[in-house]
């Protein structure tokens, strides 16, 4: 009986019906939580603008002041890079593509250095724990990374940096263009190269600085990197969401494809098979009619 | 805007907790207290953990705990940068008080384990909010 073959059909629709409904409630929780990554990336920008603004004023106004944080160092031994992904995966390409731009990076620098990872997200420690280690790892930061999260990563780097056992630190993360487009990024951050003056017509302002403006660019120094890393952990954050919208909306659609293409091969093997029935019967009944004969 | 009002604006990393006008300011500078009124000159200043006041536009006045950073004065615009600011009257005072305590008994403690200085961050965050939220501690 044929029935068999469209019973096995049915089953495999309704598993496919089963994904694809899970794959669209992913979708749409993504997008939800995409919106609430992006008001707080909105949100975390008049700190971050301002922050730049002033500090890249006070380093044009104190351009002499040493800091360790600011110091180039004439031998590089060891660089650091703190590669930011998500905790999970099904989000396409996005962990890998970050985590190769991280290795790309590392195999691209010429000069003979050791390199340190530390790793943000699940997917970039268990991806460097099993390729040789990672320096430090910070883990399980959730759906909303808070600033007390990044200040952490900073006050981690600072210390190695400060202790010399990193002589530069890199940021890897994915920047948000768009919910189709996520762009790996590198960008440095330790040494720090402060901001360069905007040229403006702002006009020219003479500041009282308090206590003067050697000492507040000291105390905004470590500010400006929390404030870098909480702006690359949003962005990261509202990648991976996108990553995982657009993924989750080709599964969606690919799942709808093949229902439709079972569903036409079991209407294919449910006519066949009473086409058969029919040419059964119709043959027994020439038969019968000839051996009445 | 009213003759003697200028913009008080506290931004956080995370949001922008307070924006609107107010008649006097009195911010924690490293320095001592720094008081700013409309049309004070231009001005830099880094800011220590401590209770930020401010008069109102009814002229009330108000409180906030901030964790250290700095403030901007400019065009009869003050804007404050610190990583973490609260409300007075949204803190909880029960949880400031338990953080003052935690941090107490752990500055009391001689154990080589515990960063002294980061207890005593933490003792003046405590402090600060519990100041900020009106509670009087002297007599805690």
């Amino acid at each position: 009986m044929a029935g068999a073959g469209v019973r096995e059909y049915k089953r495999r629709i309704r598993s496919v019906k089963n994904m694809q409904q899970i794959t669209k409630a992913m979708k749409m929780v993504a997008a939800a939580k995409l919106r609430r990554a992006q008001e707080r990336a909105e949100a975390s920008r008049p700190y971050t603008d301002t922050l730049q603004g002033t500090l890249a004023r006070l380093a044009a106004v104190a351009y002499d002041v040493r800091h360790p944080l600011l110091e180039s160092r004439e031998e590089i031994r060891k660089v650091g890079y703190i590669v930011i992904t998500g905790d999970r995966g099904l989000c396409g390409a996005f962990n890998t593509n970050v985590i190769r731009a991280a290795i790309a990076a590392m195999d691209k620098d010429e000069r003979n250095v050791q390199n340190g990872v530390i790793a943000v997200g699940r997917k970039a420690r268990d991806f460097f724990k099993k390729r040789g280690g990672v320096d430090a790892e910070f883990v399980n930061l959730g759906d909303n990374p808070s600033y007390a999260d990044a200040r952490e990563i900073g006050r981690y780097i600072m210390n190695a940096y400060e202790n010399e056992e990193l002589d530069e630190v890199y940021l890897v993360y994915g920047r948000f263009i768009n919910v189709l487009r996520q762009v790996p990024t590198i960008d440095k951050i330790l040494p720090i190269e402060p901001p360069p003056q905007e040229e403006t017509e702002e006009k020219y302002v003479d500041y009282i600085y308090e206590p003067s403006a050697e000492d507040i660019l000291l105390t905004l120094l470590p500010r400006y990197i929390g404030s870098q890393i909480y702006h690359a952990l949003l962005e990261s954050k509202a990648s991976e969401l996108g990553a995982r919208m657009t993924a989750m909306n080709n599964a969606t659609e690919n799942a709808g494809e093949i229902i439709d293409t079972l569903t036409l091969e079991m209407n294919k093997v449910r006519q066949a098979s009473i086409t058969d029935e029919i040419l059964d019967i119709v043959g027994g009944a020439e038969a019968l009619k000839k051996g009445g004969k | 805007m009213a003759e003697n009002t200028f913009m008080l604006e506290i931004v956080t990393p995370e949001q922008i907790l307070f924006r609107d006008e107010v008649q006097f300011v009195v911010a924690p500078a490293v320095e001592g207290e720094l008081g700013i009124l409309r049309n004070h000159a231009p001005l830099v200043a880094a800011l220590k953990i401590g209770v930020l006041r401010y008069k109102d536009a009814q002229g009330q006045e108000k409180k906030i705990a901030m964790s250290g950073g700095f403030m901007e004065v400019v065009d009869n615009t003050v804007r404050v940068l610190a990583e973490t600011a609260e409300h007075g009257h949204e803190i909880n005072v029960l949880r400031a008080k338990a953080a003052a305590e935690r941090a107490r008994q752990r500055l009391m403690q001689r154990d080589e384990n515990i960063n002294h200085t980061r207890a005593q961050l933490a003792m003046q965050r405590a402090l600060a909010r519990l100041k900020a939220a009106g509670v009087n501690i002297d007599e805690l």
